[in-house]
């Protein structure tokens, strides 16, 4: 299936009800960094149905490959080695080509590479934690790297979140732009984590959950997990309403 | 029972948490030799066509604070009115331009500044031309959803009283939130999330 002519729809409208809301007092830093007036809603403009094109040029060879892309040379980095893969879609089903992902996370010790960060967790020095490939022309994008960490985080004075992989994905119209999480099938502290509570759907939840896949396991070395992202869909541009005779 | 329609519904959205620095712009925060530069740091080279301006902004919270680890994109038209974008049918933008930046909040003052250039204008969907304008997308630790706005020139008075978009905002007094004011070749554009002043965010 080609898809020669870009396509120009307006994006299907956001469901603001499966997303989480802006105000979610159990996750404190939400409370002052709300909006709390009504968004103002319009259907998209030439600004939104545009957005920033990535040439695979950008991507350097082990950018997809977080157990090496930080490491010395003949090191690599320490855990549990796993290769995440998936296919970007949007809500029509329809895979999202040469598109930009980026992912980020924690070591296996639940450690982040960040100034700000100052758990007792030791750094690992092969270990920077980023990530970033671009989708095939079927929207299937796949990366390695090792098992992150949980790790406890200042909100209640007992919280911990669960293993997780930070998604950033571009999508064709700037509007599509979404940040995200992966967690890991079987985590109990998925279930108790503030963060992931800021979604009100258990179904929209589990679609952040990444099954253990057996077939796509390299034997002797990485277990996979698989996880699809889906993004906003198109609306069809055969009949948009246009002034009579243009 | 009736056919499916077929629809998936979108991945839900999950904050940025604190340290997205180290996904998207991970020379910033001291990983240095995964990636060459930072995406999104330079927007214009030599070559641009248009004025040069910059773009300073920062992102403040219900206390008046601003957040210092917040992570914005912005993205523009080409000084003729054109996106550098497949989805661009009109003609074809600036090849020196991408009109896309991306940048974090300055650690200490939470400042966030784009050199870019002034984007030309653009139609609305009825044909009417909108006035100038950058959109931005804002994430953060906190913000559970990234949140869309645009920023208008201060200096385009006359664009922006007929613009489709400002038009359409229901509390006029709201309407400045979107406006930056210019001084010599700088624009500021101050982000509130709460308040009397809170900025007026789109559902597009
Ligand atoms: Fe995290």
């Amino acid at each position: 299936m080609s898809n020669l002519k870009p396509e120009t729809g307006s994006f299907f409208q956001r469901d603001r009800d499966w997303h989480p809301p802006a105000l979610t007092p159990w996750y404190k830093t939400s409370v002052l960094r709300s909006p709390q007036k009504a968004l103002i809603s319009m259907d998209n403009t030439i600004s939104e149905i545009t957005g920033p094109r990535f040439g695979h040029n950008i991507i350097g060879e082990l950018d997809n490959d977080l157990v090496h892309n930080f490491a010395k040379p003949g090191e690599s980095a320490i855990g549990e080695r796993i290769i995440v893969y998936g296919r970007v879609i949007d809500e029509r089903g329809k895979g999202v080509a040469n598109t930009l992902v980026e992912f980020w996370q924690a070591n296996a010790g639940g450690r982040y590479r960040h100034k700000k960060d100052q758990y007792f967790a030791p750094l690992d020095p092969n270990f920077g934690g980023c990530g970033r490939t671009i989708t095939d022309e079927n929207g299937f994008y796949t990366f390695r790297t090792i098992k992150p960490g949980p790790y406890p985080w200042p909100n209640g004075v007992n919280d911990w979140r669960p293993s997780h992989i930070h998604f950033s994905i571009f999508g064709d119209g700037f509007v599509q732009r979404l940040i995200t999480q992966m967690y890991f099938e079987g985590d109990p502290l998925i279930w108790k984590c503030p963060i992931i509570r800021t979604i009100p759907d258990r179904a929209a939840i589990e679609r952040l959950v990444a099954p253990l896949d057996m077939e796509a396991t390299i034997p002797m070395d990485a277990r996979a997990y698989k996880f699809d992202i889906v993004l906003r869909g198109r609306r069809s541009t055969f009949f948009e309403n246009r002034k009579e005779g243009n | 029972m009736v056919q499916d329609l077929g629809r998936i519904k979108e991945t839900p959205s999950q904050t940025a948490g604190p340290y997205v620095h180290i996904g998207l712009t991970p020379n910033f925060c001291g990983i240095g030799g995964v990636y060459s530069a930072d995406l999104g740091t330079s927007m214009v080279n030599d070559r641009t066509r248009g004025e040069r301006i910059t773009v300073k902004s920062r992102v403040i919270d219900g206390s008046g604070t601003p957040l210092r680890d917040a992570l914005v994109e912005i993205w523009q038209a080409d000084a003729d009115g054109f996106y550098n974008s497949p989805a661009e049918m009109r003609g074809s933008g600036d090849p020196n331009f991408a009109g896309w930046g991306r940048c974090p909040a300055d650690m200490d003052t939470g400042e966030f500044v784009f050199q870019t250039i002034k984007p030309g204008r653009v139609p609305f969907r009825d044909g009417r031309l909108m006035a100038p304008h950058i959109t931005f997308w804002i994430v953060a630790r906190g913000i559970n959803i990234g949140l869309h706005t645009r920023m208008y020139f201060g200096d385009e008075e006359k664009a922006n009283a007929e613009d489709p978009v400002l038009q359409r905002i229901e509390h006029k007094v709201r309407v400045p939130t979107l406006i930056a004011p210019r001084e010599g070749n700088v624009y500021t554009f101050d982000i509130h999330l709460q308040g009397d002043r809170e900025t007026v965010f789109f559902d597009i």
